[in-house]
């Protein structure tokens, strides 16, 4: 098992290279570049760049050299965990991200726990009463929950409960003005997150519940559970402690996909309600063409991604003992 | 107490069981029937596809005109008799638009949708055939782009690419192309072992020969499941992307660049038909697109009733 551990870290270092050296080229193949950006910034201030300004600028970006060369330059301070300066605001790319990561993963952390805590009863109650009217209902519901995009329904819900009803803000993390005090600030923080953390929630109810009702229909057919039944267990003993424990088994295989749909699903959401985390980051930082800000977020993704992914083969091998890795 | 208790799962096996022999087509459209859902899909999307296909004739006014007579200060006009989805901020009518946005999701979906899956196929079939080194380099090259969060992939990818509808179909069946590949290697590896394949392989059957007449037809189930599913979730994708502005550029109509700047205009001035009607376009083509693939996939693979 360590064995296998070590040999998956390892090959985690060619596929995030791969990965790097992919998103580099994609960037470099767009029109226009930094400077372009900031040549754009500085019209809006009021003053011209010269031509001999932007060379300036070019040559300090390292922007004359050859694609491989500037990869190299951009690799070997990458490898040391220097990702450079933001081209936007010219922070180094680590604080940018340290002042919005956290606010990703509140989000994300929040949405993920609501979601599993309704979908996955919901998935058991389905399978449990699989073909009554209520595993239909939650059927048809799943299908227009996978169907739905999020970005429409996080505009809907603002519509409604922010414009029309006026319940909830709709954009940020915090009031611009909050009354003095614990109880008013903690509920602005709290009506802060409302919408935000719906629009997530109601669109992943669907893909779990699905998930978690097919996993649970495979159990119940098992044969300890009619054994669990024969002794004459009461049914909530037999599907809360035997059944449910087992179906969530297959639960712990999507966790390398969680990272990708928080990842996906924050983009949209902070879009949005301009959550200042980091899928807002990645699409103000595309727009600016803030390269090394971009090459950052993607990296951390992707290792996100892998390290979910190793992670549920491990817990999947020490939960089901009949899997085995060599 | 017996008979009638028989699962419904059960009754439908007992009822193909007895089901005479017909024409495979004819088997197809009678269980493909009994879905409701999936018919009433059928119908609404052959509905879409008529209006997408004949939106020069239908659309009641050009998709891109301006009428500040109609959106008075920039204010966007509600619905009415005239125009029965209202206009955007610019007096453009809404429902032009949204039939002209059709053909957008609609080329996008099938267009993507196809390349991934016949590239996946391609190399799917060459991975699991020929093994060795090309398996190797193409599960690779897998491994690394599944690394990818996809959406963050589609906009560096195009944020570097001049935005058409091809450009966009294209890029997008780069990021998907790689699940169908794997599922095909799976089923290679697989049927590459059986019988049949070995008989062939015997009497001296050439290697495309093996892969067209023997693997490819027996693994084409789950290839058309997986095309199903493709469609729907690329017309999401496709719209996402436009949403936040990574799509076809303006004045070009999508579903989704409509919803675009229809953000501040529903805050502003509470245009709820800005965002009501295109969002509701994609959502209702995207749940029709899945109720057929759950209904063909029914009709394809009896034995396999999706729980």
């Amino acid at each position: 098992m360590t064995a296998y551990i070590i040999r998956r870290l390892l090959w985690m270092i060619p596929i995030l290279i791969g990965v790097s050296i992919i998103c580099f080229a994609l960037l470099k193949q767009a029109p226009g570049d930094p400077v372009s950006a900031i040549v754009a910034s500085s019209r809006d201030s009021g003053s011209q760049m010269t031509q001999a300004d932007r060379d300036n600028l070019r040559e300090q970006y390292g922007l004359n050299n050859p694609v491989w060369v500037q990869y190299y330059d951009w690799a070997s301070l990458a490898i040391r965990g220097n990702f450079g300066d933001s081209t936007r605001s010219n922070q180094p790319v680590w604080d940018v991200i340290k002042t919005r990561l956290p606010n990703t993963v509140k989000l994300a952390g929040v949405s993920l726990l609501f979601t599993l805590a309704i979908a996955l009863p919901l998935g058991i109650i389905s399978a449990v009463k699989q073909y009554s009217k209520l595993d239909y209902f939650l059927t048809f519901f799943n299908f227009v929950g996978i169907s739905i995009p999020q970005f429409w329904l996080g505009l809907m819900l603002v519509y409604i409960f922010a414009v029309e009803l006026g319940w909830f803000p709709s954009t940020g993390m915090q009031g611009a003005y909050v009354e003095d005090g614990t109880w008013p600030l903690i509920k602005d923080r709290f009506m802060h997150y409302v919408l935000p953390v719906a629009s997530i929630t109601l669109v992943g109810i669907a893909g779990y519940m699905r998930f978690q009702r097919a996993a649970m229909l495979e159990v119940i057919r098992q044969d300890y559970i009619r054994t669990a039944r024969a002794k004459g267990l009461s049914e909530r003993v037999v599907i809360f402690k035997h059944a449910w424990r087992n179906a969530l088994i297959p639960i712990i295989t999507l966790m390398g996909y969680i990272f990708v749909i928080l990842v996906e699903g924050s983009v949209v959401v902070e879009n949005i309600f301009s959550w200042p985390g980091m899928g807002q980051l990645a699409v103000l930082s595309l727009n600016q063409r803030d390269y090394p800000v971009i090459m950052a977020i993607v990296l951390l993704s992707a290792t996100l991604i892998l390290i979910g992914t190793l992670l549920s083969d491990i817990v999947y091998a020490i939960v089901d003992p009949r899997i085995r890795y060599d | 107490m017996s008979a009638q208790t028989v699962s419904p799962r059960l009754a439908d096996q007992i009822r193909v069981a007895e089901e005479p022999h017909r024409g495979q087509w004819q088997m197809f459209w009678r269980r493909f029937r009994r879905h409701k859902l999936a018919v009433v899909s059928a119908g609404i999307l052959i509905f879409i596809f008529a209006v997408a296909a004949l939106a020069p004739i239908v659309a009641p006014y050009d998709p891109n005109k301006t009428d500040t007579q109609l959106a008075r200060f920039g204010e966007p006009a509600s619905p009415s008799l005239a125009h029965p989805f209202g206009s955007d901020q610019l007096g453009r009518d809404q429902l032009s638009r949204i039939i002209y946005g059709a053909r957008v999701s609609l080329v996008v979906g099938f267009l993507a949708t196809g390349v991934a899956i016949i590239f996946g196929t391609i190399v799917g079939s060459i991975a699991g055939y020929a093994g060795k080194w090309a398996d190797m380099l193409i599960m690779r090259l897998a491994d690394v782009l599944l690394a990818f969060p996809p959406l963050l992939f589609l906009m560096a990818a195009l944020a570097s690419v001049n935005k058409t509808i091809v450009s966009i179909a294209l890029v997008i069946a780069i990021i998907s192309w790689m699940n169908v590949a794997r599922l095909v290697r799976g089923e290679f590896l697989v049927l590459r072992q059986r019988e049949y394949t070995e008989a062939a392989r015997a009497v001296g059957a050439s290697a495309p020969s093996i892969i067209f007449r023997e693997l490819l037809p027996n693994a084409l189930g789950p290839i058309i499941v997986a095309a199903s599913l493709g469609i729907p979730g690329t017309i999401l994708t496709e719209s996402t992307l436009s949403f936040l502005g990574f799509g076809l550029q303006p004045p070009t109509a999508s579903w989704g660049n409509m919803l675009q700047n229809s953000f501040s205009m529903m805050r502003d001035f509470g245009a709820w038909w800005m965002i009501v009607f295109p969002g509701f376009m994609i959502a209702l083509t995207v749940l029709s697109f899945n109720f057929l693939g759950d209904g063909l996939r029914d009709a394809l693979d009896p034995r396999t009733r999706p729980d």
